[in-house]
């Protein structure tokens, strides 16, 4: 990981796979609309609305892979101080509160016709809510400090102790009771869903995940020249 | 096609949740590369002050910052 935590080089690299992320992100986004939309069949029990199910359940997915990318980041930020770790946090927070949110407004559109109500508050629900205000604190703490290397560290430590809400979101339906469902991929053995519902889950979910990388990688090359910005102007009004 | 808008009555709840989606991945991304767009005219901006005005700060910033974005 060292090899990549040189700003200069990082700058290299991202230049190199941006473009090829950009490219994943839409031909996995025109495939799985494609499928999702067109080529899956309606749910024997939920008829269309289960297409919602291609939005919702990745951005749910992302919500907690794009938190625990920051926790790891974090942790590397207070263990080993590297400068890119925070700038990689800072840089996902943003786009992890848009997939919670995502999550939770499409689970809300899909709980109205299946459940008869657009929200209850369970123990899923409930924890991807708090997940949710977790990333806004995240947000505001990075940006409450007026030195940025201390807003970092500070939502670092806020970032670690959020992580004892993961596995309560993973595994709420299993330890009480819900409206959810409970998992249905990555169930041990064969996933409880038919592969022509499968593949457009699976290729949304890859769109979703090379679009986080692709912006994650743009807004920290942006944090980049932010910091070259502020290091510049402490030069001038120094040098007057 | 009205058929496949309707979604078989479901619609008003289908094509929200992808409009939403649409919306919250299109505007993050605007977002985030009109944010690198302005820093980067910025920065040109600043670079370009410096060298015409204070040739030696700017040079000892590139020593001091220059591993911070090239």
């Amino acid at each position: 990981m060292h090899r990549f935590a040189s700003p200069a080089r990082f700058l290299r690299l991202a230049g190199a796979v941006q473009p090829w992320l950009a490219a994943g992100t839409l031909l996995c986004l025109a495939g799985g609309l494609g499928l999702a939309l067109f080529g899956s069949p309606p749910d024997y029990q939920q008829g269309e609305s289960v297409r919602i199910m291609y939005v919702h359940v990745p951005a749910a997915w992302m919500a907690l892979f794009v938190y625990a990318c920051i926790a790891l980041a974090s942790a590397s930020l207070l263990v080993w101080r590297h400068p890119l770790a925070g700038l990689f946090a800072k840089a996902s927070a943003p786009l992890g509160a848009g997939f919670t949110f995502l999550a939770l407004a499409s689970g809300a559109l899909w709980g109205k016709p299946m459940w008869g109500t657009w929200w209850v508050w369970d123990a899923r629900l409930t924890s991807v809510l708090i997940l949710f205000f977790l990333y806004l604190g995240l947000i505001a703490l990075t940006n409450a400090f007026e030195s940025p290397e201390r807003g970092q560290r500070a939502s670092a430590v806020l970032a670690l102790v959020g992580v004892v809400n993961l596995p309560i979101i993973k595994f709420s339906v299993d330890w009480w009771n819900t409206l959810h469902q409970p998992a249905s991929v990555s169930r041990l053995g064969t996933p409880a869903i038919d592969p022509a519902m499968l593949w457009p889950l699976l290729a949304m979910a890859a769109a979703f995940m090379f679009y986080y990388f692709w912006l994650a990688i743009l807004r920290v090359r942006s944090e980049l020249i932010d910091a070259r910005l502020r290091a510049l102007h402490r030069l001038q009004t120094e040098g007057r | 096609m009205e058929q496949f808008l309707a979604m078989g009555g479901y619609g008003g709840y289908v094509w929200p949740s992808y409009l939403l989606g649409a919306l919250v991945l299109g505007g993050l991304y605007l977002v985030s590369r009109g944010e690198l767009r302005r820093r980067e005219r910025r920065l040109r901006a600043l670079e370009s002050r410096l060298e015409s005005g204070g040739g030696r700060a700017r040079r000892r910033g590139e020593h001091e910052h220059g591993g911070v974005a090239r």
